[in-house]
């Protein structure tokens, strides 16, 4: 697998985030260093292993659906970058 | 006296019978700080103010006689990961170099419910990200006994001042041995437990199927009494468990000798390229000690290691990628100063506020997630994971413990690793298994090599066997001293 500088920003703006050249350029040398060194994997015989997520086997976990106070809204937008009273503000998406 | 030199333990005895008060351990820890806090760099931010109030609430309330827990007056470091209700929460990244929690996480309710005193947060590598604690936007942490080295990581900081005596006892997390392979190299004792014993909820999430909070402290004694105040089932963390595993200090401290205990030794993890010679004789001593208190050891083979690395970085990269999507200048931390429209908001916060390394899984991650080789990797990833669990599986019929040295070599000098990320990745080898299979593992000092550096013995056991590794590591360190030693710090 090579790593290229298209798929290298092909990535980065999935990942909504921009790199200057020199920084491009060390991201695809070390993406590359990486992803080669995980090719390792491929003389692992997988076949018929069935993907593994949890150690534990996990199921939906319910709970009442009993009425309980969430964080204070005030508390929440203390914490924002900008805020109105009520709400996040983010640059205008919709004209 | 010397209160900086107590375990975690001796420290709320020393409290409980008088001879000390929590507001005079806190200023001993403090002093440390102090002393040697600008040369090793191991805390981001010490809540002072907010600790001697506390520690003054606390006494008053062990005289009165309503805290009676074991660590009650106990100051702890926590790791800057862990959200602290009032207290700047940085993950050691510029992105949330201004947050400041409106909420404790769980652990941290419990702690400050069993009375202990939270001193400050622990510098780390940004967002976990790292084994050497150099990745922290606020400069790297040093190791203690030789401050041209790195303390390892990512719980560096917290290993760090554990050593420096600068806190007793602290917290940090593990996703891939970052409690396990710092404490190794500073010298001091770091616990992973089984994954869902320690509630999650308020852990700034890196990769969240192996992420585990745990303890870093002088002896598994003071581990066990840390693990006792922290686990236990939380409706807030969906994947913690229920178990009631019953007291681990009263457990732990009852072990004495390791008689019928079957372990086994690892074969490929004393003899590959880049494992320094000394590592592995002294972790071949240790084994020789549990011999000596009656344990089993035999030789093993472990044929999966070579795999262990790649699936790791996999699987984190991927869960990273997702779970740091939540950094975008909108809700919390730093928003860049210039951008046009929302998606360059986005870009223009993330690409300011993460660091290199953290830039780099983020992408990696996507990588293997997105359309195309998703299959190839990520699914490839999981389904190692499988073949790695089932093996760890096969062997814990045979055996209790498995017991390798924490990292195949000691503590190396700062920015070299940097130089080098795929050897810095291959510290992890022997720490990585036991968060991909979640199980429960320690690291105790067991040696010194030529430099004076310490080396460290993990010991790793069965999903829920915390009782049995921690046995283990308190019935060896009856034996050995490697743990009570301190470092003279340089300052």
């Amino acid at each position: 697998m090579q790593i290229t500088r298209e798929l290298v920003e092909y990535v980065a703006d999935l990942s909504r985030i921009c790199l200057d050249g020199a920084s491009e350029e060390k991201m695809e040398r070390e993406l590359g260093a990486v992803i080669e060194y995980m090719e390792v994997l491929n003389a692992l015989d997988t076949d018929g292993v069935e993907p593994l997520s949890h150690v534990f086997q996990v199921t939906n976990v319910m709970r009442e659906d009993a009425v309980a106070p969430s964080s204070p809204r005030e508390d929440i937008l203390a914490g924002a970058p900008e805020a109105t009273g009520q709400t996040f503000v983010v640059p205008r998406t919709l004209e | 006296m010397e209160i900086t030199k107590l375990t975690a333990l001796q420290t709320a005895a020393a409290i409980r019978q008088k001879t000390l008060t929590a507001p005079e351990a806190l200023e001993a820890s403090l002093e440390a700080i102090g002393a040697t806090g600008e040369a090793v760099n191991a805390y981001i931010t010490v809540c002072a103010g907010q600790a001697r109030e506390r520690a003054q609430q606390v006494q008053a309330k062990i005289e009165a006689g309503v805290l009676t827990s074991p660590l009650a007056g106990v100051p702890v470091a926590v790791k800057d990961n862990i959200c602290t209700k009032g207290v700047r929460t940085t993950c050691a990244s510029k992105i949330l170099g201004d947050f400041t929690p409106f909420y404790n996480a769980t652990v941290i309710e419990r702690l400050e419910a069993a009375g202990a005193v939270i001193i400050g947060k622990c510098n780390m590598d940004e967002f976990a990200m790292g084994s050497t604690s150099e990745t922290s936007y606020y400069g790297p942490t040093k190791n203690p006994w030789d401050l041209s080295r790195v303390p390892g990581g990512s719980s560096g900081g917290a290993a760090a001042a554990v050593a420096a005596l600068q806190a007793p006892i602290a917290l940090g997390s593990d996703t891939g041995g970052s409690i396990r392979q710092p404490a190794s190299y500073c010298g001091v004792t770091g616990f992973k437990p089984t994954y869902g014993t320690v509630s999650r909820y308020g852990l700034i999430a890196y990769a969240s199927s192996l992420d585990q909070i745990g303890p870093i402290a002088r002896d598994a004694d003071d581990c066990a009494a840390m693990m006792d105040v922290i686990r236990g089932k939380d409706d807030r963390d969906g994947t913690s468990l229920t178990v009631d595993q019953g007291s681990l200090l009263d457990a732990v401290r009852a072990t004495e000798s390791l008689k019928g205990m079957r372990v086994a030794l690892p074969a490929q993890c004393f003899e590959r390229e880049g494992l320094d010679g000394r590592v592995a004789d002294a972790v071949r001593t240790t084994a020789g000690i549990m011999e000596e208190l009656g344990a089993q050891v035999q030789t093993v083979d472990l044929d999966f290691l070579d795999y262990v690395i790649p699936a790791y970085y996999i699987i984190a990269a991927a869960e990273a990628s997702s779970n740091l999507s939540r950094f975008d200048g909108v809700k919390y931390g730093m928003r860049a100063e210039e951008y046009g429209d929302l998606t360059d908001l986005y870009k223009k916060t993330r690409s300011e506020g993460f660091g290199d390394e953290v830039k780099k899984r983020i992408l990696l991650g996507t990588f293997v997630l997105s359309s195309g080789y998703y299959d190839a990797y990520y699914r490839k990833a999981l389904q190692v994971k499988a073949i790695i669990k089932e093996r760890f599986d096969r062997l814990f019929e045979r055996f209790d413990l498995i017991l390798t040295p924490t990292a195949p070599a000691t503590a190396p000098i700062l920015g070299e690793s940097l130089a080098d990320p795929l050897k810095m990745y291959l510290s992890d080898i022997f720490t990585v298994s036991v968060n991909i299979a979640g199980l429960p593992g320690i690291s105790i000092p067991c040696g010194f090599d030529g430099a004076g550096m310490p080396i460290g013995a993990q010991m790793i056991g069965q999903r829920l066997q915390e009782a049995t590794v921690l046995g283990a590591a308190h019935a060896v360190q009856r034996l050995t001293d490697y743990h009570t030693r301190t470092p003279e710090v340089k300052a």
